[in-house]
């Protein structure tokens, strides 16, 4: 394992990148629990200074530490799109894995109810979701809301990794030899089936977080937590860039495409790691 | 012919399908959350004084009719279905007594407009160019397109939206960044869509931009496995002009996964349409939406989440229906 994380780094350029990218973000999160204020607190220092040493990120016009606002920030997201693709790697590995195995008329109506929630636009269901729930919205409900909505895409590619073990020799063997299906599945097929869970939940993480900071930014969702979307929101409100304050926005922004290039290069070079055919490529083969 | 027609009965009934499970989540989601949107509607509206309490008995019998809240739960089920079919939201609260069907028709085609150009020219530019990428390896310019149209992809739209904002807004303001068109000019002729095509400039550009990425990618990854087939290597050695090999060899057969792809991307792309009119004031579906929403107006919010449903789904059928038209293999399988 930590061999091939070294391999990765050496080789694969875009593998090395995200991981620098994620580590830098993930600093940064850990930086918030050395806050010296709290999150919550406004008027805690003086409003609309200037980036300098003693604000390296100056502060906002309602009087807080962007640094330290940031940091926090950053966390909530963070933690957001984790948990948000940890929910949804439940929902798309059981339906994934048994519409590939079970196959037939499972399989059929499994598909097709995942092909719909593909194309069903999430947006506007999730601003629904918000106005409905309005004053008791919070964060694990939106988390909750997203997770059920976000599995689909993944559970067609874990599925079509399933399709294809169960045509396996193992399989027939696990069959005769009396494996329940559920032992099956857990103990033969989940294995296989991991690289593509991992890949898919960094994906999985960079949607979440960006359709998070998309309702934030309007306000559709719990405000007073910060993340990196309602940081953007309360800058919006104090329409900081025509008050020239552009620091309260320009660092959110930068850390946010810094987390989205991350995972997202992270997501690509673990695709092409799984798949041998690239690898091949990347060593100077032909395919 | 007859697989072709068992295609477009089999493509319709997934077309019912997703606008039956589409609007049953929109149903859940009104009636299993804690909030009454009546009483969510009486609220805000008593907020302002002036209401007897028999006014808001009044009001409140009417809208329970209205939202379907009368009797069991099925018939209640059975009354929300019957209104979805036949279009009727009833009237709009915050622009009483305007129907919310008569806002959502004045506010659609802004956002078709904006949808179908964006999405288009990002398919198009993003094909064409990730097609040459895929082809010609090793130029050094397409392979500096491809970072660039790596990194542009993950970001989402709001923050390349509010790039260009400041951009064109305040350091070099040369568009307009708000609004559909100009205020004080005559509805139709030759200055108005002037005005619209100046003020879509940047709607545009901003989906364009996000889109444009995806496809490349796609497209260059396709190409540069088939470039490696064997009828494309013999195509090369009978001196087949590289350019015919190039857009009738090989894009032509990476075009059809392309084409499956921009209808699974239309609803991700709705949703963006939906955030960029909303930084550039457009007013489309996603404006009428965000005001929907601040001014607490259920029925609004209700119509326009069903109708992009349905949008969504018109839409995929509509490609889905083309698509075997290019590719005779997909109706078979």
């Amino acid at each position: 394992m930590l061999r091939t994380v070294r391999d990765l780094f050496r080789y694969n350029l875009e593998f090395a990148l995200g991981a620098i990218l994620i580590l830098i973000v993930f600093a940064f999160a850990a930086a918030s629990f050395f806050s010296p204020y709290s999150p919550m607190d406004i008027y805690v220092v003086a409003p609309d200074v200037p980036p300098s040493w003693a604000y390296p990120f100056g502060t906002n016009s309602r009087g807080q530490d962007v640094f330290w606002q940031l940091t926090v920030a950053i966390r909530n997201s963070l933690l957001f799109g984790i948990s948000v693709a940890l929910m949804s790697r439940v929902l798309s590995l059981l339906i994934g894995l048994v519409a590939g195995y079970a196959g037939g008329i499972t399989d059929r109506i499994l598909m097709t109810i995942n092909d719909t929630f593909v194309v069903i636009p999430l947006f506007p269901i999730l601003v629904l979701f918000f106005f409905m729930m309005r004053d008791n919205m919070s964060w694990p409900m939106l988390a909750i809301a997203m997770a059920s909505l976000g599995w689909p895409y993944d559970a067609r590619l874990i599925r079509s990794v399933a399709l294809s073990l169960r045509t396996r020799e193992f399989t027939a063997m696990s069959v005769f030899s009396g494996m329940s299906t559920r032992q099956i599945l857990v103990e033969e097929h989940l294995p296989y089936v991991l690289p593509i869970v991992f890949s898919t939940t960094l994906n999985n993480m960079n949607w979440s977080i960006g359709l998070e900071v998309t309702l934030s930014v309007i306000g559709f969702t719990n405000i007073e937590t910060p993340t990196i979307g309602t940081m953007i929101y309360w800058a919006n409100q104090h329409t900081a860039m025509v008050a020239g304050v552009w620091w309260w926005i320009l660092f959110p922004v930068v850390l946010v495409i810094m987390t989205f290039l991350g995972l997202y290069l992270l997501s690509v070079s673990m695709n092409e790691y799984i798949d041998p055919r690239s690898r091949l490529t990347r060593m100077g083969g032909q395919a | 012919m007859r697989t072709y027609a068992l295609y477009l009965v089999r493509r319709f009934a997934q077309f019912l399908l997703v606008v039956f499970i589409g609007i049953n989540i929109a149903y859940l989601i009104t009636h299993l959350t804690p909030v009454d949107p009546v009483e969510q509607a009486i609220s805000s509206v008593t907020m302002f004084g002036q209401s007897s309490p028999e006014m808001v008995e009044v009001m409140r019998k009417t809208l329970r009719e209205l939202y379907g809240l009368e009797g069991s739960p099925w018939e209640q089920y059975v009354s929300f279905w019957r209104r979805m079919a036949t279009g009727d939201f009833g009237p709009s609260l915050s622009a009483f007594p305007t129907p919310v069907s008569t806002l959502i028709w004045q506010a659609l085609p802004w956002t078709l407009g904006l949808l179908v150009s964006s999405t288009l020219i990002a398919w198009i530019v993003g094909n064409f160019l990730g097609g040459l990428a895929g082809y010609y390896r090793k130029n050094s310019l397409l392979k500096a397109l491809g970072i660039l149209a790596m990194s542009l992809q993950p970001i989402p739209y709001y923050i390349v939206a509010f790039i260009l904002l400041v951009v064109f807004g305040y350091l070099w303001p040369v568009l307009p960044i708000s609004g559909g068109a100009e205020m004080n000019i005559d509805r139709q002729g030759f200055a108005f869509a002037a005005s619209i095509v100046r003020h879509s400039i940047l709607p545009v550009l901003s989906l364009v931009l996000v889109g444009l990425g995806a496809w490349f990618i796609g497209m260059r990854s396709l190409v540069s496995n088939i470039v490696t087939e064997d009828y494309v290597t013999y195509a090369e050695l009978g001196g087949v002009d590289r350019r015919r090999i190039l857009f009738s060899y090989v894009m032509r057969n990476a075009l059809s996964p392309q084409l499956t792809g921009l209808a699974l991307s239309l609803g991700a792309i709705f949703n963006g349409a939906i955030i960029t009119e909303f930084v550039f004031g457009y007013p489309g579906v996603g404006t009428l939406l965000v005001r929907a929403v601040n001014s607490g107006d259920y029925s609004l919010v209700l119509g326009i989440t069903s109708v992009s449903i349905i949008a969504v789904a018109t839409a995929i059928l509509v490609i889905d229906i083309i698509y075997p038209l290019l590719d005779p293999r997909v109706a078979r399988s």
